[in-house]
């Protein structure tokens, strides 16, 4: 069951079959994520991603051709109820948590702060 | 007073029930104890005493530790991240819910890993926990909290989440009773998402009897989670005392596995003591479990990259003050709220997500997880049970794995297969080891896996070996 984590920490001196994500790419990422990195993170990512994507990366090798992919192991049905009222939040308790509540709404800064 | 700190929860309840001691006296003494936390197990816990209403229910007047995934109405509820730092939900989980309406009371909230992801609760916001057993070492994650205060006496009993482990690998770290149900056995309504595919709410619990007593009350069918599906019959209590006519598999693949010394010795005693209870040990094979981490690492942070979207300082939660537009907005939230390894889980999950590499690695993951669910079930077309060791290690030091993301997740290799194949899995102590650079000895966890929905059997087969094991070591005891 154990792989042993042989590629551990080692840098490994044969040619990489997938590309080792690198500081491009962890800023694409980052974008795509919302998440905005300082330098030295941007720097760590990259390393620290692509260890984990290198040992990862073992599964991308296997043949699985005719292999159904699973998303969710209960056999599941549609599970209907009927189109009835729900009790919901009154707007002042779902508000309440909010950083900006305004006039019953979610406050947001605009899209474009400097137009 | 005291002696009633030592009591489990039946015990708690009963004594309750029959007038002994009131709920109020008992909530005071565990109130007290909760205060004395010096393992930083609780990130909230009750300030004042129960309401002197008479208990009711089965778990009548029960103190109950809750992790802090969990939503408690009014009750601040942070998921040991910075990004819900004050938050205090407008309702509660289901599983809370459940244990309240059977009259368990709110002792506090447990410490965790952020986002339950982790392996050690160190990745909390609020500071790692210590292990009761050796304060220099970690309790094990991400429900280190719920784990640690049962061990260490400030809680009878906790619940906690698991999506690869985070209930069974802490309560082996601890020396105490952890159990995953199978997924859809128990509602996820209001158990802030990590990955829900995986995601499933269990009892940490001194012993078996305490944990089949929580899940009975757990366990059911939610309107609001429609995956919940609970689990046909119930769950009585547990009443085996020998093992005969039941077969234990014991994975082939588990001979060339990294396993401490320590650990191995206590396993192998443990399937010793199996035959002496009439037990039968099988050889099964689960070829593709070795790919088990390497799955899960990419389907768990590729739902939680999806899940974690939500945490835009908008709706709940913190909003960063550095100003700028709507997106700048989101992106420094979420650099200030959220911390190191939640951020390299969501990059993790985004990248695995993202145009070009979704078949390459999520699309492969959910094939493998199809692969190691199909191994289980060959298994158990020829044993009851797979048992393996819960942890390949003891408890190991703060600090020891913290700068090697890829080692600390090398340490799910036996618990994480279970939770792709969405089976229930239990640990319960076994018996102590002295860790690899010498020490006290430390608690070992056995872990149990059964077929889907077959809590019974595993609970009834775990309390007849707890009771054979007869663990009764406690943290400072003759070794600490």
């Amino acid at each position: 069951m154990l792989d042993g984590g042989a590629s551990r920490g080692e840098p490994d001196r044969l040619p990489r079959i997938t590309p080792v994500i690198d500081r491009a790419q962890v800023l694409h990422v980052a974008k795509l994520a919302r998440l905005r990195l300082s330098e030295e993170e941007v720097g760590r990512m990259a390393g620290e991603l692509s260890g984990i994507l290198e040992h990862v990366d073992r599964i991308g090798k296997l043949d699985l051709e005719g292999v159904e992919p699973t998303s969710h192991v209960v056999e599941l049905e549609n599970v209907l109820r009927a189109d009835e009222p729900w009790e919901s939040l009154p707007r002042e308790v779902a508000l309440a948590s909010a950083p900006e509540p305004s006039d019953g709404a979610f406050r947001v800064p605009s899209p474009q702060a400097d137009a | 007073m005291s002696e009633l700190l030592e009591l489990g929860v039946a015990d708690t309840a009963t004594k309750i029930a029959s007038g002994e001691v009131s709920a109020a006296e008992c909530f005071a003494a565990w109130r007290e104890a909760a205060a004395g936390d010096e393992l930083n197990a609780y990130l909230w816990s009750a300030e004042d005493g129960a309401s002197e209403e008479p208990a009711h229910g089965p778990l009548g007047g029960v103190p109950i530790a809750v992790k802090d995934i969990f939503c408690t109405e009014g009750v601040p509820t942070t998921a040991g991240s910075r990004i819900l730092e004050g938050y205090r939900p407008p309702y509660s989980a289901t599983a809370v819910k459940r244990l309240d309406a059977a009259g368990a009371r709110l002792l506090g909230k447990a410490n965790m890993d952020e986002f339950a992801m982790g392996s050690s609760n160190e990745n909390s916001a609020y500071g790692p926990v210590l292990n009761p057993w050796d304060r220099t070492r970690v309790p094990g994650g991400s429900s280190g909290g719920s784990a640690a205060a049962v061990a260490g006496g400030l809680a009878p009993c906790a619940i906690g989440t698991d999506t690869g482990g985070s209930i069974r690998q802490p309560a082996a770290l601890c020396g105490i009773v952890g159990l995953k149900p199978t997924y859809g056995a128990v509602s996820r309504y209001g158990m802030i998402a990590f990955a829900s595919s995986l995601d499933q709410c269990g009892p940490l619990t001194r012993d078996v009897a305490d944990a089949a007593l929580l899940l009975a009350w757990l366990e059911g069918r939610d309107p609001l989670d429609s995956t919940s599906v609970g689990i046909e019959g119930g769950i009585v209590p547990p009443h085996r005392e020998d093992l005969r006519g039941l077969r234990f598999g014991v994975p082939a693949e588990l001979a060339g596995d990294a396993v401490d010394a320590g650990v191995r010795e206590v396993f192998e005693a443990t399937l010793a003591r199996i035959e002496q209870l009439g037990g039968e040990l099988a050889e099964v094979t689960l070829p593709n479990a070795e790919h088990g981490i390497s799955a899960y690492y990419v389907i768990a942070p590729a739902e939680a990259s999806s899940n974690l979207a939500r945490y835009d300082g908008v709706r709940y939660g913190m909003r960063s003050e550095a100003g700028g537009d709507l997106i700048e907005m989101y992106e420094t939230t979420r650099a200030e709220g959220f911390g190191a390894e939640v951020k390299r889980r969501i990059m993790l999950g985004t990248y695995a997500l993202s145009s070009g590499y979704y078949e390459a690695y999520y699309g492969q993951a959910q094939r493998v997880r199809t692969l190691i669910t199909e191994d289980y079930v060959g298994a158990f077309s020829e044993v009851d049970f797979v048992v393996t060791p819960t942890a390949p290690s003891v408890a190991f030091k703060l600090g020891e794995k913290t700068q090697d993301p890829l080692a600390m997740y090398l340490g799910d290799l036996f618990t994480v297969p279970a939770s792709l194949a969405g089976i229930p899995a239990i640990s319960i102590p076994a018996g102590l080891a002295e860790p690899p650079g010498g020490g006290p000895r430390l608690p070992v966890g056995f872990q149990i896996a059964a077929p889907a929905f077959a809590e019974q059997r595993l609970l009834d087969a775990a309390h007849a070996l707890e009771r054979a094991i007869g663990f009764d070591a406690r943290p400072g005891g003759e070794d600490g």
